[in-house]
């Protein structure tokens, strides 16, 4: 697995607990619209992204990412 | 054209259908005459207020009154300008004296309203590329501090020591830390564990901000907040606060040892572009801050009140944001929005006055009913207070 893959494995994973309406997510889902996160549960989970991958994720970064996919390659960018 | 207004169609459709059940609107109560810190003619009827943060009672203090009465003669009505121009009399710099001996601290700054000491203070000290940690239920001014700025935003989990203290150890070496802390959580009346987050966040090299609007002239031996009670107030670089709630008037300030703190005149905009307080409210601040030095008797009547209040309202089975009665404020949580408006309504009859708190304001989506407590409440008014929630209570079934 590339490693873009294993990021994106780790954060499906981290998804799944807050998948409270079960659906289907891909790197296209958006964690508003479709996952219809409120702020609590976003802090939950990027709490949870955080402590995993050891970065800071800041409110102004977050305000940037509305995607999986989009949230993958900042952790990319902020791993590398 | 797009109508701008179309965003807020969800609030209004919420709005409309909670008035359309016939409910007074929770949000625009009149208050006709005002008798005393806590009482005041609603609607034509006399109604107990529990509601005001006017917690030390000092809105109608002899003193006080007379002070702003004189400086109005004196002073005249309005200052017209910049506290960096022509907006600086006498009674601001008497006003920022009696803050410095107040909280014994070396400098003091006084802003219009504590919304601005906030916004100004924070979106100044944390410039571009340094960190802002702070509690995810932090105050709106506090986030609006933040949105001013180009800081970057951190917040963490609720009074959570190791969430905080997780988030300092991954700032970037070197990067400027400002942590932000309440001393007192106005939703839910909660304290933050200060000793330990102020020690965790100097060992990481932070400089830590605390806003005490809900505990000065209250909490601590004489009355500095809840950074003195816990025996750290040494170790807290700013310390925010209000005049609109135990000082009794209006408008904001920020008081530290730090050396360099007085370049903040110049730097910080919400400071220098806007006009400053009236002469008569800052001789009114000046002489109620000075009164609340030696308060410890009003202080303890305040520990009384809180205390039986929150045991009666537990005791008529209501449930309330915190185990034990940790400040002057006193929540009660509502299963959601329609029973919450529909107690206070029956509160409102019943001549009780009390804030309704719903999201996005509150924490976790809670509808709340806050009442705030005032060392002028007398016994019998909170006798009367547990009455009216009792009647209220079992009219609306919020409780048997």
């Amino acid at each position: 697995m590339s490693d873009r893959a294993q990021t994106l494995a780790k954060v499906l994973e981290l998804i799944e607990p807050f998948n409270k309406k079960g659906i289907a997510v891909s790197e296209g889902t958006r964690f508003a619209q479709d996952l219809e996160w409120d702020s609590l549960t976003v802090l939950d989970f990027v709490a949870n992204i955080e402590d995993e991958f050891d970065v800071i994720i800041s409110m102004n970064m977050q305000a940037e990412i509305e995607t999986v996919g989009q949230l993958v390659d900042a952790l990319q960018k902020l791993t590398a | 054209m797009s109508d701008l207004f179309s965003k807020f169609d969800p609030l209004i459709r919420q709005r409309e259908e909670l008035l359309a059940t016939g409910l007074t609107d929770p949000f625009n109560l009149v208050m006709e005459k005002v008798e005393s810190p806590t009482v005041a003619i609603c609607n034509g009827k006399r109604t107990i207020l529990l509601g005001t943060y006017n917690y030390m009672g000092m809105t109608f203090d002899p003193d006080v009154i007379a002070a702003g009465k004189q400086a109005l003669d004196d002073f005249g009505s309005g200052t017209t300008g910049s506290r960096v121009l022509n907006g600086t009399y006498g009674g601001h710099k008497a006003c920022e004296e009696a803050l410095k001996d107040f909280y014994a601290m070396d400098h003091a700054m006084v802003f219009s309203t504590g919304y601005q000491a906030n916004l100004g203070i924070i979106s100044t000290i944390a410039g571009k590329d340094d960190y802002i940690v702070l509690d995810i239920d932090s105050h709106a001014s506090i986030y609006d501090g933040c949105a001013l700025g180009n800081a970057q935003i951190v917040p963490f989990r609720h009074n959570d020591i190791e969430a905080l203290e997780k988030r300092l150890k991954r700032i970037p070496e070197g990067a400027g830390k400002l942590v932000v802390l309440e001393g007192v959580y106005s939703m839910l009346g909660d304290i933050a564990p200060l000793r330990e987050m102020v020690a965790v966040s100097k060992a990481n090299g932070a400089m830590v901000l605390v806003d005490e609007a809900h505990s000065m002239g209250f909490i601590g031996e004489h009355g500095r907040g809840v950074a003195e009670a816990q025996g750290i107030i040494d170790d807290v670089d700013f310390i925010i606060g209000t005049f609109s709630k135990s000082v009794g008037t209006v408008g904001g300030f920020c008081v530290s040892n730090h050396p360099k703190f007085e370049i903040l005149r110049l730097v910080c905009r919400p400071y220098v572009f806007t006009a400053s307080l009236p002469p008569s409210v800052v001789a009114t601040a000046a002489t109620s801050i000075r009164k609340l030095m030696d308060s410890a008797d009003k202080r303890a009547h305040l520990w009384e009140n809180s205390k039986r209040l929150h045991a009666g309202l537990r005791q008529l089975g209501f449930t309330l944001g915190t185990d034990e009665p940790q400040s002057a404020i006193i929540a009660v949580i509502m299963p959601d929005l329609e029973k919450g408006a529909a107690m206070w309504e029956a509160l409102l009859h019943e001549g009780l006055y009390v804030n309704l708190a719903r999201p996005p304001a509150t924490p976790a989506n809670m509808t709340l009913l806050r009442c705030s407590l005032c060392a002028l409440h007398t016994d019998e008014q909170v006798g009367e207070i547990l009455g009216m929630f009792a009647a209220a209570g079992r009219a609306t079934g919020c409780i048997n």
